[in-house]
């Protein structure tokens, strides 16, 4: 095999852009979980936001419209199942199933027109000074904003739940939602609200898919990077910064992988193939496995003020 | 200007099929400690639900100082300098002390400067907390004081208290009360909801009384006694615990020198833990929540198995045994997590029945259950152990607290066991079925039972055992016979003094 055909610049230019769709979606749905809620619905909000993203962008010509029209489409999405789940108290994790069948069923129907079509492109943005230095220039600073913007949410949440009361009332309400009702916190407002930022998150990461990496619609595209989402908020412990660890470790297995592929490494494919997410599990298995797990007290658990 | 601080004329407050408050009226004067006595059901909760704006009444109306007052949210009867300690305590385990607090306040400051607070605060009314711990990791006791201090940090005018003592031993009790004594010479008025009925007549200094929902009297609970006072709430007098003198027999269960480590992040471990019980013996284990009293439950159970030799039943060595195998020898037990622990919230009582005594009681034949014989286990229990319920088909989740108590404890005693460990048997029980549930317990080892009553309710274990030992940080206090104990010596064995001392305000 020809190692010396993998250039590390572009290798870890790629790994960015492959590991920002499960960052968006993981950071938002973490959100979700540390208010209690457990909503499986990402890979049915991620595809309904690669579709609807991908369609607004190719009509309106403007990508930027697209990723505001997927977050906007994702959370309204996300707001059926908080409707369901947190006034008829439906069960969650049902609620959560049902909703990624709909956004896979949704998407493949408003996608069917689109198909083969080819998305309007996203300008780099150019940092003076940074995106000029040999090598770091081109690898960590001519990104496409969305990178920097995922980048700037995961730094934006973790101090949001750390420092704000805002993010502190969040905590409370996953952690005990009884308690938070007792000392008068609008348990309901505050999971809807986190529900709909979840959504909106997963819709972006969606659109960054079919706008930026692919970038083009497919039927089925997001081929469970919504689960992989949720398996991350999982295994680092509900941590921000552990979040953006997994989401990267995925994103970078993933196209060394390809890279291997492509440079005839002698491992079987279907090995390499599988190698992201074995090593994503394991290696945040090891990470969860040394300290306090921290899941939210309350997560999954319906609340009903009636206690 | 009256000295009247809370006015509350005829606040009415009914809940499908059950008036929960009917035409209650009284007045909190400014600067008294106001006690509201009443059994489970009589309707407190509800009432000081209202008083701090978590629940709205239909009718009625209430004054605060002068002033009409209606709190809609509970942040409005803080505003207003209405406060509250739950007796279920509004905490949250995974935050800090700080945190806590500060998600109690309305307009908290910056946490460096909440820290600080905490800090002078509670050395000012000898309530000594670190404001960075983990709350899951305080004791009861502490985890009380992150309440309390929540309610100072407030300049509360009226300072709602719901049980506060069940959980403390003596001397932190005292040391509460020191607090309670210091903020009523300050001019706080507290309203100080409690079942312990010498604790009323010692700090209160006036007592509205309620049987099912009304107001049925009122009393100076300093001048009446006790047993009056049980009276008025109950309705009819009951019968204290006869004393008895059984023979004691051999050794049923014996722990020797049994360890454990602690089961999760908030669990605390078992130290060399022995003992041993005879036949007709009670065992009373004392010792403030979170000392190792659910380990020790699960460590005999079989909940969780120990090593080898570490429990003995009638000699045999049961260590590997579960709980399925140490029910069949005869020892049973009852946890004290009611809802999820010693019940599955949603089954029907008869459903719960079986889970535990399907093979004493051979409830089930041929891999098939026998509903009838199942009822009529269920409905034995009802009857004997005078358990409020529409039927053995209601759901366990529907019963309140004190009538699903009587329940899982009266299911276990009624399958006749050699040895019963209980926890907490009586917790948020009625006077009156708090006796019942004593004397079940009585009767059985009168009959050659052994048992063991793991209580924080100290009044509780001093009436019914006939040896003591207490629990601290999972390590098991030599056992003494009760006769020979006093107050002090308990809470010396309890071993809550290290960290007290005792409020220093104003010199």
């Amino acid at each position: 095999m020809d190692l010396g055909s993998i250039n590390p610049v572009l290798l870890v230019a790629s790994i960015m852009v492959s590991a920002t769709p499960i960052l968006l979606a993981a950071i938002g749905e973490m959100v979700v979980e540390k208010a209690g809620v457990l909503n499986l619905g990402v890979e049915g909000m991620m595809i309904t936001g690669a579709v609807v993203g991908f369609a607004v962008a190719v009509t309106s010509g403007n990508p930027y419209f697209g990723f505001l029209a997927a977050a906007a489409a994702s959370a309204v999405l996300s707001l059926s199942f908080g409707v369901l789940t947190q006034f008829l108290l439906s069960n969650q994790v049902a609620t959560g199933l049902g909703l990624t069948l709909v956004g896979l069923g949704l998407s493949s129907l408003i996608g069917k027109p689109y198909e083969g079509m080819k998305a309007p492109p996203i300008s780099k943005v150019h940092i003076p000074g940074l995106s000029d230095m040999p090598v770091f220039g081109k690898m960590l600073f001519s990104h496409d904003v969305m990178i920097y913007v995922s980048l700037l949410l995961v730094v934006a949440v973790w101090a949001f739940l750390k420092y704000t009361r805002a993010g502190l009332i969040l905590r409370a309400v996953g952690e005990s939602h009884d308690s938070a009702h007792a000392l008068g916190y609008k348990v309901v407002t505050v999971r809807l609200m986190a529900i709909f930022f979840g959504g909106a998150c997963a819709g972006l990461g969606g659109a960054y898919l079919s706008l930026v990496r692919v970038p083009q619609w497919t039927e089925g595209m997001t081929a469970g990077a919504g689960w992989i989402a949720l398996a991350i908020v999982v295994f680092a412990s509900w941590r921000a910064g552990r979040v953006l660890i997994g989401a990267y470790l995925f994103g970078g297995v993933t196209v060394l992988q390809l890279n291997l592929q492509a440079a005839g490494a002698n491992v079987p494919v279907a090995l390499l193939s599988a190698s992201p997410y074995l090593i994503t599990i394991i290696v945040l298995v090891f990470i969860s496995a040394r300290g306090a797990h921290g899941a939210p007290g309350s997560l999954g658990r319906s609340f009903h003020a009636s206690h | 200007m009256s000295d009247i601080l809370l006015g509350i004329q005829g606040l009415t407050k009914a809940y499908p099929g059950v008036v929960a408050n009917d035409d209650v009226s009284f007045d909190i004067q400014k600067g008294e400690i106001h006690a509201l006595l009443g059994e489970n059901g009589a309707g407190k909760s509800t009432l000081v639900k209202m008083i701090y704006g978590l629940v709205a009444p239909d009718k009625g109306a209430m004054t605060l100082d002068g002033q009409s007052f209606s709190p809609s949210k509970p942040s409005e009867a803080r505003q207003n300098g209405v406060a509250m300690v739950f007796q279920h305590f509004s905490l949250f385990d995974a935050l800090n002390v700080a945190e806590n607090v500060a998600l109690g306040m309305e307009n908290p400051p910056p946490m460096r400067d909440l820290a600080r607070r905490i800090r002078e605060v509670s050395e000012l009314y000898g309530l000594p907390l670190d404001p960075s711990r983990t709350v899951g990791t305080l004791s009861a006791g502490e985890r009380q004081r992150v309440e309390i201090i929540r309610c100072l940090l407030q300049n509360p005018r009226l300072l709602i208290m719901d049980e506060p003592t069940s959980v403390l031993t003596p001397q932190e009790v005292e040391i509460l009360f020191e607090t309670l004594m210091q903020l009523k010479s300050e001019g706080t008025s507290i309203l100080y909801i409690s079942h312990k009925l010498e604790e009323i007549r010692a700090i209160c200094d006036h007592a509205t009384i309620l049987r099912l929902g009304k107001k049925v009297g009122e009393s100076t609970p300093s001048e009446a006694s006790a047993k009056e006072l049980a009276e008025l709430m109950v309705g009819n007098s009951f019968a204290a615990p006869v004393a008895r003198d059984v023979e004691k027999g051999a050794v049923l269960l014996e722990a020797k020198s049994l360890s454990l480590p602690a089961p999760g992040a908030f669990g605390t471990p078992l130290r060399e833990v022995s003992f041993a019980v005879r036949a007709g013996e009670v065992l009373g284990i004392g010792g403030v929540a979170g000392n190792g009293q659910d380990e020790l439950l699960a460590a005999l159970s079989g909940e969780r198995t120990s090593d080898g030799g570490t429990v003995l039943l009638k000699g045999n060595d049961i260590s590997s045994d579960g709980p399925v195998a140490r029910r069949d020898m005869g020892l049973l037990s009852a946890p004290e997590e009611r809802l999820g622990h010693a019940a599955a919230p949603d089954m029907s009582l008869t459903e719960n029945g079986v889970l535990t005594a399907s093979r004493r009681e051979s409830l089930v034949k041929n891999g098939l259950i026998d509903w009838r014989k199942a009822q009529g286990f269920t409905e034995a229990v009802i009857e004997r152990f005078d358990v409020r319920t529409p039927g053995p088909d209601t759901a366990a989740r529907a019963l309140s607290g004190g009538n699903l108590q009587k329940y899982v404890v009266g299911r276990e005693i009624h399958q006749n066991p050699e040895v019963l460990i209980v926890n907490q048997p009586t917790w948020g029980v009625d006077a009156a079925a708090a006796a019942a549930i004593r004397q079940a317990l009585l009767d059985l080892a009168a009959k050659g039972a052994a048992i063991v009553v793991i209580s924080q309710d100290l009044d509780e274990l001093m009436e019914i055992s006939d040896r003591f030992a207490a629990l601290n940080e999972g390590r098991l206090s030599p056992a003494h016979p009760v006769a020979d104990l006093n107050m002090e010596k308990i809470g010396l064995m309890m071993g809550g003094a290290h960290d007290m001392e005792v409020a220093h305000v104003h010199g």
